[in-house]
């Protein structure tokens, strides 16, 4: 199997995440002033604040003032027929990146935690799949999420994904409609945040942030905050309105290579509200830590 | 099939399923090249009998397969004659020369002849120039030189340049009789194991995947103990903000990459001879894929007398940097009775090195690489007080004339207004520099202030002046553009597969402005025609067919568009240019 072939329907496909950026406007709003920020902070300090020649550098060409018309196909001199030059801006890669697969002892039971992505796509454009869950010591799945994902990039750092996650486990399976986005902050603060929508009116709002803090070139330690957020209660599913859990976590990996490192983790759940309260009347705290032994792969 | 045979077959098998398995484990498989994951019986060269330099006016070069061993694994390379490098060629200016180059590989195949001013139709781009070399096929080039000097060749298809189709090309001038014994073609290169398809998907997942000497904890701490915590958090304060690493010095680094001098890795210690108190010179050419190198004599000077195959008014110095598609002329006059040529890569991650010697079983000391130096403010801002200083009068000028870009050329030098393209605001895109720097002085990082006389582009006076006087007819500014947490490399924020031609207008004199709006050194190659390097001032420096671009820095050239057709142009790192740092230029 190729990994790479060429794919000009990307363009086409690009009209979904046109659709996902104007039904996140705010948030992608929120995103590009972001972004502009940091260009006006550049400017600044390029411009020593000087208002006159900020002016003269908005004098902005384009990138295609050269060509006279012409196209890549239709210019002088241009070989006959379809073997025209193509590169890999034109091509498609996949990749399989496994986060976490670890085995994790949760409360006293042992449990294996998967956290994993397949994508495919071009530079600006993918198509994301995402498996997260755990199963049981005895090989049983106890809980999975599942998101099927269009990402397509909206400025240099950060990416607008639209498409749909898959919930089973303990409570009835679960279909919602996904948007948000990833990117990364200065400082290097990897988020993540999504927003979900079911039929039945139920909504979630995530966000996780990530850190990577290198102890040596290859031993890297990893914290990272997730929070979790329900507009209203659904007892029937275990949600309680407002933020229902918050994870605090620090894995320490080896990096024996780029893609494939072993790691130990730790994390601390704290429920909260209506979640919390309906944990503990099942028998369950409304804290816990959680520690981990695991692997992190991509390839 | 005789036993030989037999055996070669059967190891070439195992060798194909083994590379498939190891690449199984590592997950590459599905990226193998083609060229590489097929077997193919009759390909292999018998190198003993393979001549490394060729020359007259008619020659015949085989592109196929040959297994290698530079790093104690087998791999198959893509080679010209069964040799890394392929053949040195040596021609005569004025002659019409003929290169038959047949194609045993699987897939199709190219040569470029790399600097040699020829019909669009020799060019050897794929796509471009022509429909490039089938498997199977014989495509015979043939153009009449019209220059003289140091040259190379490469393949224009996909990565085979880096799995080793690559030469050198020495024209001698209709008069001169080169004396071969003094006379050495040193070709720089860099050799991977990996497949470099899945080498280049690897940074497209992540950037920095080969950089193991990016800033740690430690390093910090250390910054908090020499100049104390604000003065630590200062100096990663832009950085962080712009979300970009001040040791990206190098995509590609020594763990993956083996440098490799005249095809010999640094332990193999390529050697050549010279009698002492003879002067000799050094033809050095940088093939590399992906490697800036640095290169030096310790204990010798080394005069520079060519570039790019031009003549320069000779320059002494005791180092120079170059980059894929360069190549410099050194003269020197060995005293002594060893010496190492050392060719650091601009990373500092590992070296190329050679030692010229009187006689043989002797060696020279090979130095320490140089610590790393990180980029500087320089190298992201650009120069920041230029903007306080001459320019004023220059960009006032200009904003009364808005049509700057079609402006007739009264003016003798580059425009300084920095213009971005629109295209520049998206997410092809991570730096755009305001205020660039214009100085061609500066040898770059890691070699500034290093104690040592390092050549640069303003060293360069290419011998009689300038060559072409017309005035220039317009100015074209393009940008280099690219954001390194997606691995996209582009002009002006544009990728070549959604770009549109460069028109020219043939007959015409033009300026070309180039801006680096990235943290990454870029060799910039214009196919077909020269780039008559100036300074800031309009002034003449040399005839390049390759022109590297400093970080921040913004430079011109002028080019006399005296070749119709159509033409490439692109970054010569190849990883920058297969992702799209490329554009194509039709001259009518």
């Amino acid at each position: 199997m190729n990994k790479t072939t060429y794919m000009p329907l990307v363009k086409n496909i690009s009209l979904l995440s046109l659709l996902s950026i104007l039904s996140f406007s705010s948030f992608a709003q929120q995103m590009t002033s972001h972004a502009e920020m940091q260009k006006m902070d550049h400017s600044q300090m390029d411009m020593s604040g000087d208002n006159e020649k900020d002016s003269l550098l908005l004098t902005t060409r384009s990138a295609h003032q050269y060509s006279d018309g012409y196209t890549l196909k239709d210019a002088p001199f241009s070989i006959a027929g379809p073997k025209q030059l193509k590169l890999a801006d034109e091509m498609l890669f996949w990749g399989v990146n496994v986060d976490r697969f670890e085995y994790s002892n949760n409360r006293g039971d042992y449990e294996w935690v998967y956290d994993s992505q397949f994508w495919v796509g071009s530079d600006y454009d993918k198509l994301l799949v995402n498996f997260e869950g755990e199963l049981s010591d005895s090989g049983k799945l106890d809980e999975s999420s599942s998101e099927l994902l269009w990402s397509s990039a909206l400025t240099t750092f950060w990416n607008t994904e639209l498409g749909l996650r898959y919930d089973t486990g303990e409570y009835e399976n679960q279909t919602w409609l996904a948007a948000g986005g990833s990117g990364l902050t200065p400082y290097w603060f990897e988020i993540d945040a999504m927003f979900y929508l079911t039929k039945g009116g139920q909504s979630e709002f995530q966000i996780s942030a990530e850190y990577e803090l290198l102890l040596t070139q290859r031993l890297i330690l990893q914290p990272s905050i997730e929070l979790s957020a329900f507009a209203k209660d659904d007892l029937e599913q275990g949600q309680g309105k407002g933020v229902s859990d918050v994870v605090l976590g620090a894995r320490l990996r080896y990096e024996i290579s780029r893609q494939f490192a072993p790691y130990i983790g730790v994390e601390w759940v704290k429920l909260f509200g209506n979640s919390a309260d309906l944990s503990i009347s099942e028998g369950d705290e409304s804290q816990q830590i959680n520690w981990g032994a695991g692997l992190k792969f991509w390839f | 099939m005789n036993k030989a045979n037999k055996m070669f077959n059967l190891s070439r098998r195992e060798l194909s399923k083994n590379i498939l398995v190891a690449g199984t484990l590592l997950g590459l498989t599905p990226l193998m090249p083609i060229a590489m994951a097929k077997s193919k019986k009759d390909s292999r060269f018998d190198q003993s009998h393979q001549k490394s330099t060729l020359s007259g006016d008619e020659f015949f070069l085989t592109v196929g397969e040959t297994l290698l061993n530079i790093t104690e694994k087998k791999r198959i390379a893509t080679t010209i004659n069964g040799l890394i490098p392929g053949p040195t060629l040596r021609m005569k200016e004025g002659q019409t020369i003929t290169i038959h180059v047949t194609n045993t590989l699987d897939v199709d195949t190219s040569i470029h002849w790399h600097g040699i001013i020829l019909p669009y139709q020799m060019d050897g781009v794929p796509g471009i120039s022509f429909v490039g070399i089938k498997a199977g096929q014989t495509f015979t080039y043939q153009f009449t030189l019209a220059q003289s000097g140091t040259y190379w060749y490469h393949s224009h298809s996909a990565f085979q340049e880096m799995t080793g189709m690559y030469g050198g090309i020495v024209i001698e001038t209709a008069e001169q009789k080169i004396n071969i014994e003094q006379d050495k073609v040193i070709v720089l290169s860099d050799w991977t194991d990996e497949n470099p398809m899945a080498v280049f998907g690897k940074l497209k997942t992540q950037g920095d995947y080969y950089n193991y000497n990016q800033p740690t904890l430690f390093d910090f701490f250390n910054d908090v103990e020499k100049s104390g915590l604000s003065g630590a958090i200062g100096k990663r304060k832009m950085w962080n903000e712009m979300r970009m690493s001040p040791t990206d010095l190098a995509d590609l680094s020594a763990n993956t990459l083996t440098y490799l001098m005249n095809g010999q890795s640094s332990k193999n210690n390529w050697t050549t001879f010279f009698k002492q108190g003879e002067q000799i010179r050094l033809r050095f050419i940088n093939g590399a894929g992906n490697s800036f190198f640095d290169v030096r004599i310790p204990g010798l000077k080394m005069t520079v007398v060519g570039a790019d195959g031009g003549e320069l008014e000779p320059v002494e110095v005791d180092e120079f940097r170059f980059g894929p598609g360069e190549t410099y002329d050194v003269l020197v006059k060995p005293a002594e009775a060893a010496y190492t040529i050392f060719a650091q890569a601009m990373d500092r991650s590992g070296y190329a090195r050679g030692t010229l010697v009187s006689s043989p079983g002797l060696s020279a000391e090979v130095p320490a690489l140089d610590p790393v130096q990180e980029l500087t403010m320089v190298d992201m801002m650009g120069d920041m007080s230029s903007m306080d200083m001459g320019n004023m009068a220059d960009m006032d000028m200009s904003k009364m004339d808005h049509s700057q870009m079609e402006m007739p050329a009264s003016r003798n030098k580059a425009s300084q207004t920095v213009s971005h393209a629109i295209q520049e605001q998206g997410p092809s895109v991570d730096m755009r520099v305001d205020t660039p720097r214009i100085n061609l002085d500066d040898p770059g990082v890691g070699l500034r202030n290093n104690g040592r006389r390092v050549l640069t582009l303003a060293d360069l006076k290419t011998v009689g002046g300038v060559i072409d006087v017309r005035p220039v007819d317009r100015e074209l500014e393009l940008h280099l553009t690219g954001n390194m947490e997606r691995y996209t490399w582009s002009f002006d924020g544009v990728e070549f597969g959604s770009s549109t031609p460069i028109h020219l207008n043939y007959g015409e004199r033009i300026r070309i402005i180039l801006h680096n709006d990235t943290m990454m050194t870029h060799p910039m190659h214009l196919h077909g025609m020269w780039s008559d390097l100036e300074d800031a001032d309009g002034n003449f420096l040399a005839r390049r067919h390759t022109i590297p671009v400093q970080p921040a820095q913004r430079l011109s050239f002028l080019v006399s568009v005296d070749a119709k057709g159509q033409w490439a142009w692109h970054c010569h790192l190849l990883f920058h240019m297969e992702a799209g740092m490329f554009r194509k230029v039709v001259v009518s």
